[in-house]
Parts: structure tokens; C-alpha cells; sequence
């Protein structure tokens, strides 16, 4: 085909001019708010983008669960301990329902565990801080799981129909997270002056990582732009990081904190709080691999799949030994008739 | 690299008297493991009553290249809807 196309430049010129009209009815369709779904045509750079967040997202789940694991065996009360078994195991889910919308976009799961393990992948730079004391369970749910909510939601309205429909079901679960994180924290504020303390010490140390999860202003962010023609975002790191600081700050009166930020204060003129700059060469630093936590997290991960190894290659030699997907529920045979 | 596990597509019924509905896809070994991860992946909050798995290379769709020519015919032929006969007010129970 390449050769032929340089033989006969008519040829490329409409090729071209083909690939243009078809770029302009895919971006007619966004425009109109209609949802791609995956067999439809799609830009080659749509859907790399695609491929690149949702897999950035999905592995954000997954080594999300880490931070949060470290305390399962150290809860303070069986309540607690199941609620946090609760909350790692959805993030678990949620990274499953993303990796089967990314796959929907042609990419194998098995090259994007391999991304990640290899550390090719970018994941989001809060997983790398350490979860010191109990408070930092309650700081995570609070703030960790409310800054992502602040994103995720609106991304239910994404252009990409499998990554909006994983975004719903996403959403729903969250809230659970966050609201127990906030709880948490509560009683911790208002417990002994020691608990309340540990609790303004989780504050100060999650406070501006959170912050940092809305990714690079928007001066500095690369994709911003194009994501928003395409509908895959619907509105700027900075609006989605005010909009957080926002609703964020009361709450953290309500618990008797102090958000630790000596230029934060309220405008009245804009209705939004002002606050002060964030650091953001720990913000690359700490997605360059330099972060407090990147190796310990990656080769927790590591050791995860390698330890799991034997088991995923027992199932595979039992379902080969059982012929392939074999029809394990006979009764459910015909059931879709 | 390991060679994926089968891809299947999941299919939930809510509760008795509604139909299953798509939800999703995972990977697993066999269809009994398939079963069990789609219960511990889409029904951790009583969201379904009964699971079906299907290995996503059985499903045969249809190519969205075609749309026009398999449901273009529908598009004018309203007289399939009850809202275009016109019927007087006066008359009940129609």
C-alpha cells in the first residue's frame, strides 16, 4: 500500500482528503454528544489517548490498594477492619471494570499488567506517600477518594461509551469511600487530644499531595486541550482542583483542622478560596519514580504477580485438561433462547 | 509474557422478572471461574440475582458500517406506532 500511495500521488491526495471528512464526522458526532462505542470508527490518536488514561486510571486502583492494605490487619475494631477490607477490594474491582474498557480499545490486559510492572506505566502520584498512622485511612477516604471523585464524575459523561459506563458504576462506590474516611476522621477529631492530633498530622501530610492529583495546571498540561474537543475530559485540572479546595476547606473546619496552607483564604469577590502555590517539581519528581513509596509500591506489585504465578498457570492446565471454556453450568445451556 | 486468560462478557439479572442485562467483561480461566469472578466483580452489593458468562468470541455483532442499511428502512415507517392514527376524543377505551 505505501508504495503504491507514493506511485500515485492522486491516490494519496484522496486518501487524504477522505481521512479528513472522516475526522470531521467523528468530531461532528462528539459535538452532537453522541457516545462512541468500540467497533465504531475512531482517530488513531483518540483512541491511543483513550488507551493511555484509562490504563493509567486502572492501574491507579490497583496500587491504590496498597497504601490502604497496610493497615487491614491493624484496624482498631472489627467494624473498621471490615469496612476497609470493603473499600481495598472495590478499589480492585474498580481497576478490573477499567481494564476491560481499555481492552475494548484493542490493547491485551497482559500488556498493560506488563506496563505496569515494568514501569513503563504512569500511575497517579499519590499511591507513592507512605500511610504512617490509623488517620491516614481517614485522611485518604476524605480527601484521596473525594479528589477523585471531583474527577471521576465528570467523566460518566465521557465521549468513550465503556469508560463512561465503568465511570457510573465507579461513581456509585466511591461515595461509600469517601463518606467513611470522613467518619473516620470525626471521631478521631473529636477523640483525645492525641487522636486529634494524629488527625491534623494526616491532614498535613495528605493535604497537598491531594491537591497535586488534579495533574499540572493548565498552562503546563499537554492534553488538556485536545481531550476537552474530544469530550474525554469536560473541564481543567485547575476548575476540577478549585472546585475541590472549595468544598473541601469547610469540611475540614467542621472537624476543628487546620488545612495546613497559610495563604488559603476566602474571596469574596470571586466566591472561590484562594490558596497558595503548589510544589510541583515534588509533583514531577514524585511521578518521575522519585517519590517516597515508587519502588516499595512497584515491587509489591511485582511480587504479587510472580507470587501468583502458580496459580493463574494451575487454573490454565485445569481448564486445558477440561477442554478450553468448557460449559461448567450445563443447566444454564440454551438459557438464552 | 502470559497468554490472557478467555475473555468473557457478564450478563446480570437484577432481580427475578427482569431481563440480564451487559455488564462488563473480565478474563478467566474456565466458565465456573468466569461465574465466580463476575460475582465478586459486578455483584458486590446485591446487583444481581443470576450471572450469565459468555466468551466474547462467541458474541456475533453487527458492524456499525451497516447501521444505515439495517435500520434506515424503520425510519419512515411510522405507521407502525399507535401515536399516528388519529382517533376523536370521544371515543373511549382505544
Amino acid at each position: 500500500m505505501y508504495t503504491q500511495a507514493l506511485d500515485s500521488p492522486a491516490a494519496g491526495a484522496d486518501e487524504a482528503s477522505e481521512e479528513r471528512e472522516r475526522l470531521e464526522r467523528f468530531q461532528a458526532r462528539i459535538d452532537r454528544d453522541e457516545k462512541i462505542e468500540p467497533k465504531d470508527w475512531m482517530p488513531e490518536a483518540y483512541r491511543q489517548t483513550l488507551i493511555r488514561q484509562i490504563a493509567q486510571h486502572a492501574h491507579s486502583e490497583i496500587v491504590g490498594m496498597l497504601p490502604e492494605g497496610n493497615w487491614i490487619t491493624r484496624a482498631p475494631s472489627l467494624r473498621r477492619k471490615a469496612v476497609l477490607i470493603a473499600k481495598v477490594q472495590d478499589e480492585g474491582g474498580h481497576g478490573m471494570y477499567l481494564y476491560s474498557a481499555a481492552e475494548t480499545l484493542g490493547v491485551a490486559r497482559g500488556e498493560l499488567i506488563e506496563q505496569l510492572l515494568s514501569g513503563r506505566a504512569k500511575y497517579s502520584s499519590i499511591f507513592n506517600y507512605p500511610t504512617l498512622t490509623w488517620a491516614d485511612i481517614g485522611a485518604i477516604g476524605w480527601l484521596v477518594d473525594g479528589a477523585a471523585i471531583m474527577n471521576q464524575v465528570p467523566l460518566c459523561r465521557c465521549s468513550y461509551g465503556p469508560y463512561a459506563r465503568a465511570m457510573v458504576r465507579i461513581c456509585k462506590e466511591e461515595s461509600f469511600h469517601q463518606r467513611q474516611g470522613y467518619e473516620l476522621m470525626l471521631t478521631l477529631a473529636r477523640g483525645s487530644e492525641d487522636q486529634h492530633a494524629m488527625a491534623q498530622d494526616a491532614l498535613n501530610r495528605w493535604w497537598w499531595p491531594s491537591l497535586m492529583m488534579f495533574g499540572p495546571s493548565d498552562a503546563h498540561s499537554v492534553h488538556t486541550a485536545q481531550s476537552m474537543r474530544w469530550k474525554i475530559k469536560r473541564f481543567t485540572n485547575d476548575e476540577l482542583r478549585q472546585k475541590f479546595i472549595d468544598v473541601t476547606v469547610p469540611q475540614a473546619e467542621y472537624l476543628g483542622l487546620t488545612v495546613p496552607d497559610p495563604d488559603l483564604h476566602w474571596n469574596e469577590a470571586s466566591q472561590h478560596y484562594r490558596f497558595g502555590e503548589i510544589n510541583w517539581s515534588e509533583f514531577q519528581a514524585v511521578l518521575k519514580g522519585e517519590g517516597p513509596c515508587n519502588r516499595e509500591r512497584l515491587e509489591a506489585r511485582r511480587a504479587a504477580h510472580e507470587n501468583g504465578r502458580w496459580v493463574r498457570e494451575a487454573a490454565a492446565a485445569y481448564a486445558a485438561k477440561h477442554q478450553g471454556p468448557a460449559r461448567a453450568m450445563k443447566a444454564g445451556a440454551g438459557a438464552l433462547s | 509474557m502470559n497468554e490472557d486468560w478467555v475473555l468473557y462478557e457478564v450478563f446480570i439479572r437484577s432481580r427475578s422478572g427482569l431481563e440480564h442485562k451487559h455488564v462488563g467483561s473480565l478474563h478467566a480461566a474456565d466458565a465456573r471461574m468466569a461465574i465466580e469472578h463476575a460475582r465478586d466483580a459486578y455483584t458486590r452489593r446485591q446487583e444481581g440475582v443470576s450471572i450469565w458468562v459468555v466468551p466474547s468470541s462467541e458474541i456475533i455483532a453487527s458492524d456499525p458500517g451497516e447501521a444505515d442499511a439495517l435500520f434506515e428502512p424503520a425510519r419512515d415507517k411510522v405507521y407502525r406506532h399507535p401515536t399516528f392514527y388519529v382517533i376523536p376524543d370521544e371515543v373511549k377505551n382505544i
